[in-house]
């Protein structure tokens, strides 16, 4: 026990140490993402914009649900399930795609995989900015509620930070993960009620959908800021228990493997 | 801290063993092509065998052999890249690793900016950085070029500004694999004269070259590796003239 907590006390030690890494690498990805673009980190609030836009012509056609609101229910969804996206797929990639790195100098791998996710957070805070023009836009109310719009942000970025670990790590060994994890991840899109209300579902797959973490997400951010409802303890305990669990499911599968990255790489 | 008369470096009866085909193994169809035709589980190689030495605080120590005797492999396991096989390796202090120069870099990103990642990967925040950006660019020679994207680089230019951040930082041990071929010869003379420098400041070097007189001039002991085992370990240019005319006599 006593070499597992100093074990432990290693790792927060080189996470101190590589704190300004994890700056770096994500100031690295933010220029990156929008070197040479004409708007450069406008896209970040027009992109999920232009998507509502299109979403919310298809689906009000397609579908006809009687959504009050419906640009911003589309929005809070898309939001919050983007960063997921694109946190696992670029969490996915992380390890292999900086091997030229990981072969020649000592880092402490997860790294790679947390700076992802924190550049994705950084990315989405953004992106809230549009949430708030189309707000006031669409002259939805204020709730006093909307001051603990980061309580389900956190959860999810814990959630993100161990499935990004996790997804890093398989794909080291099983490079089909990458392939396998595009079809997968759209099969989750489609699982989420982003642009469709949970009652339209049939009773089973709306117990069913409990299980999906990002629903629990989605649903406590639209209830605080859309709706000024501070959700009950279920949703709660859904939300903590599901990001806590990932992230030391992540953590633990990635220390487990990591010994052998250089190998595989 | 640490007790500074034990060693700097000790490695202890270190094999590192590397599985051929579970590297080249990568889709189903090569497993099972592979499997069939009973291959799977050979080729094993070893490209270290049982090795054992340690280097002092201070001192200078030349890995010398002919290529895939095992030096580069050795200098992973002590920079940590690697895990040994067998045996262990143990570091008492900081290492700046100058496997391959540049090797942090990210190409889409000015110089400017590359320096302060380079540093972070070393483990060194921006204050420290931007201490020793001034020195570092004047190292380089490269000032005119600040902000320029490093893709438009020479690799020479790569090289310089590599050398200029790894050797600004400070750490115990610097452990060098054949980065000085790179450069024109005036910037190789710089970089030995730095190197001397820090020799005479107290830091460690690993050193890793085909450059005999290179390896004469600034170690004082080298070791040679012959297949993954050590050969010789004693005094630079005694090791290196037994070295030489072993390749002579095509016995190396």
């Amino acid at each position: 026990m006593s070499t597992r907590s100093s074990q432990l006390s290693v790792y927060w030690q080189h996470f101190l140490k590589y704190r300004p890494l994890i700056r770096e690498l994500v100031s690295r990805d933010l220029k990156v993402k929008y070197r040479r673009s004409f708007l450069g980190y406008v896209w970040s609030i027009l992109n999920p914009l232009l998507m509502m836009i299109l979403q919310t012509i298809i689906f009000s056609y397609m579908f006809r649900s009687n959504i009050p609101n419906y640009p911003l229910y589309l929005l809070c969804g898309n939001t919050l399930f983007t960063f997921f996206n694109e946190s696992a797929n670029m969490g996915l990639l992380s390890i292999i795609g900086n091997a030229a790195l990981i072969k020649k100098v000592y880092i402490p791998k997860f790294i790679f995989p947390l700076s992802r996710v924190c550049s994705s957070f950084v990315t989405m805070s953004f992106s809230l900015a549009a949430v708030l023009l189309v707000m006031i836009f669409t002259g939805s109310p204020l709730y006093w509620t909307i001051l603990l719009f980061w309580v389900p942000l956190v959860f999810e970025l814990m959630f993100c930070c161990g499935f990004a670990l996790l997804l890093a790590a398989l794909t080291v060994y099983f490079r089909d993960m990458q392939h396998l994890f595009s079809v997968l991840t759209l099969g989750w899109m489609y699982a989420t009620p982003l642009f469709y209300p949970l009652e339209q579902l049939p009773g089973f797959a709306q117990k069913l959908m409990k299980l999906n973490p990002m629903y629990h997400y989605i649903n406590m951010f639209r209830n605080l800021v859309m709706y000024g409802n501070v959700p009950g303890p279920n949703t709660w305990i859904a939300c903590a228990v599901s990001g806590a669990g990932m992230l030391l499911i992540g953590l633990l599968v990635f220390r487990k493997l990591q010994r052998n990255f250089i190998l595989y790489i | 801290m640490e007790d500074k008369s034990l060693p700097l470096v000790e490695v202890h009866d270190v094999s590192m063993r590397f599985n051929l085909a579970q590297e080249k193994t990568e889709t189903l169809k090569e497993y099972v092509v592979k499997l069939a035709r009973g291959k799977l589980m050979f080729n094993e190689f070893f490209a270290l065998k049982n090795v054992s030495f340690s280097v002092k605080r201070g001192e200078a120590v030349a890995l010398i052999g002919r290529n895939g005797s095992g030096k580069s492999t050795m200098l992973k396991v002590i920079a940590g890249v690697m895990y040994p096989s067998t045996g262990s390796c143990t570091v008492r202090g900081s290492i700046a690793p100058m496997i391959e120069l540049g090797a942090g870099f990210d190409l889409d990103l000015t110089a400017r900016e590359n320096i302060y990642l380079n540093g972070a990967v070393l483990g060194f925040d921006r204050a420290y950085m931007n201490e020793h950006f001034e020195s570092i660019i004047e190292f380089s020679e490269l000032r005119d070029f600040i902000d320029v994207p490093v893709k438009n680089f020479s690799s020479g230019m790569i090289a310089r500004l590599g050398f200029s951040i790894a050797t600004e930082v400070r750490a115990d041990l610097l452990v060098v694999d054949e980065v000085l071929a790179v450069g024109d010869f005036m910037f190789q003379q710089k970089c030995m004269k730095r190197l001397e420098r820090m020799l005479s400041q107290g830091t460690t070097l690993l050193f890793v070259s085909h450059d005999s007189n290179a390896v004469r001039n600034l170690c004082d002991r080298a070791i040679w590796l012959d297949h993954g085992n050590k050969r010789a370990d004693g005094p630079a240019d005694e090791v290196c003239t037994a070295y030489e005319e072993a390749m002579r006599a095509g016995n190396a």
